[in-house]
């Protein structure tokens, strides 16, 4: 019997960060920030090893440190003077640095780390109460994104003109940042830390190939990130694989696939 | 006859006010001077064309205009809730995005198809509403801008070089598409543009800028105008026929009435600039 409720604790959990990675993912891609993703994920180290320290939920801390970073990110664009990749470079490295020492003093202190479930996910182990916490914030975010999609678009499109037809665009940007922090905390148990921009990415550049409209995107690359979900579960049940990978492989293999035959 | 949201014009007094106002813009970029101490005033239903050689400042100008750059100093007044429609050069629409013509035009979500249609057809390009926005050639690609813009129903119109990219005979129908749609919608609209004689058949009113205003009035009288000539004298006749002492270029033209001269001109502190003519 047990077995079966794990199975769809996974499943109902897997298809919580479908739901959020197909919309975000999207966005993420047209204004190509997979790197900002990247950095996300390094700093979630840091807030996975501070909320330990701190006895809190891990999903809290790395929720925190994302949107921290977001914040840090968004300052230091308007300083002027560097890209927003040298930004990045510097965030991102700096919080993965942050986040082993931190690691390497709670260890020492003698709290007992299970490195790889946080760095690959944890899948299986989801119960009833991480389901509560990421439907809740699930919900959150597509509330809020659906406020902000059709700016969000135009500010894809081109910036000015966005502007002119009075978008905020500073904070439809920064609003959009603090969502995909929330996303990778969402994530944190379904892939892990280092594979989260996978799931943010290959859904949505496989809705790309399928779709006509902004909108048509938003929604196929949801369909390919569930889809991603149950045949990495699959995968993983049936010949005993990890399960972020195996779902991120299936992302990869459905992107082949449709890359070959969709012309 | 004034409508529920033309409520901004419905009096007389509004009638005249203008829709926007520059005064004594003057625009600098780690220590160059862009723009300096400019003034101009855009009315509804006037066609304004800015002429002026490359590095001008008239883009800087005209984002400065529209409140997509900040000037340095003096200030500008908008129209309360003033309706911008701008039409750029051309949009590099990301290849990533699957974006046709009708998406764009109704990004905001306030048409509806039919709308769309409807404006694409007043510029001529009714058979673009479900191309990709990738796909449409650079002329299109500006009467697409165009019916965006137009789509906001815009008191005032800012046009960036709408003829590059265009043959004469697109060009051409341009401006009358142009003249058309200031008939129509009852707008101002103000224009950059390289080309010079196909502009000044279309506008009212010429402001030729080379970072200040060196002058402005009535396309016949500016296009006889010495500073007009001097920057443009080379361009016309293939010649530089003109020659002028600049210390008395005032008096010598005395038919140019309506061109307001800007001091900047003046000699003494363009003394260097103007140095070769005398």
């Amino acid at each position: 019997m047990w077995t079966d409720s794990f199975i769809l604790y996974a499943l109902a959990a897997g298809i919580a960060l479908a739901l959020v990675v197909g919309p975000l993912g999207s966005v993420v891609v047209w204004r190509r920030m997979a790197y900002f993703g990247d950095t996300l994920a390094h700093a979630a180290l840091l807030g996975v090893a501070l909320a330990i320290a701190a006895e809190q939920l891990p999903m809290a801390g790395v929720g925190l440190t994302g949107v921290l970073i977001a914040v840090l990110l968004f300052w230091l664009e308007k300083q002027g003077n560097l890209s927003t990749d040298t930004l990045l470079g510097i965030l991102s490295h700096s919080a993965l640095a942050l986040g082993l020492i931190v690691l390497s003093v709670i260890q020492a202190q003698g709290f007992n780390i299970n490195l790889m479930s946080y760095l690959f996910g944890d899948l299986l182990a989801v119960g009833p109460s991480d389901l509560v916490l990421m439907y809740g914030s699930v919900v959150i975010i597509l509330l809020v994104f659906s406020q902000i999609l059709s700016p969000l678009v135009s500010i894809s499109v081109n910036e000015e003109l966005a502007r002119i037809d009075g978008v905020a665009v500073e904070k439809i940007r920064f609003i959009f940042m603090i969502l995909l922090a929330l996303v990778i905390a969402v994530a944190l148990k379904v892939v892990g830390i280092l594979l989260i921009t996978a799931l943010l990415i290959i859904p949505a550049a496989t809705a790309r190939l399928y779709s006509k409209s902004p909108k048509q995107m938003v929604l196929v690359s949801v369909l390919m990130a569930i889809a991603a979900v149950v045949l990495g579960l699959l995968v993983s049940l049936g010949w005993d694989f990890p399960t972020g990978p195996a779902i991120v492989v299936s992302a990869s293999f459905l992107f082949f696939v449709s890359r070959i035959f969709v012309r | 006859m004034p409508t529920a949201h033309q409520q901004t014009v419905s009096n007389a007094n509004a009638e005249n006010r203008p829709l926007l106002s520059a005064e004594n813009i003057s625009y600098v970029i780690r220590g160059k001077t862009i723009l300096d101490d400019v003034s101009l005033q855009l009315h509804r239903r006037e066609i304004i064309t800015l002429i002026g050689p490359n590095g001008a400042g008239k883009t800087s100008l005209i984002r400065i205009l529209l409140g997509l750059s900040d000037a340095s100093s003096g200030k500008v007044e908008r129209q309360q809730s003033l309706r911008l429609g701008y039409v750029p050069q051309a949009i590099d629409v990301p290849e990533v995005m699957p974006i046709r013509v009708v998406d764009f035009l109704n990004v905001t979500g306030l048409y509806n198809v039919k709308q769309c249609q409807h404006m694409l057809d007043e510029v001529n390009c009714a058979y673009l509403l479900y191309s990709p926005m990738q796909n449409i050639s650079g002329g299109e690609m500006q009467r697409v801008l165009l019916a965006r813009a137009l789509l906001k129903k815009p008191q005032l119109l800012v046009l960036d070089e709408p003829a590059s990219g265009m043959d004469i005979i697109g060009q051409q129908a341009l401006y009358e598409t142009i003249r058309f749609i200031r008939d129509k919608h009852d707008c101002g609209i103000l224009m950059v543009s390289h080309d010079l004689h196909l502009v000044m058949a279309a506008t009212d009113r010429v402001i030729c800028l080379n970072s200040h205003i060196c002058c402005t009035g009535h396309p016949d009288d500016v296009s006889e105008h010495p500073e007009y000539l001097k920057l443009f004298g080379d361009a016309i006749d293939g010649l530089a026929l003109y020659s002028h002492h600049h210390d008395h270029e005032h008096d010598l033209h005395g038919n140019i009435v309506d061109a307001e001269h800007c001091h900047s001109c003046e000699p003494g502190e363009h003394e260097e600039k103007w140095q070769g003519d005398k």
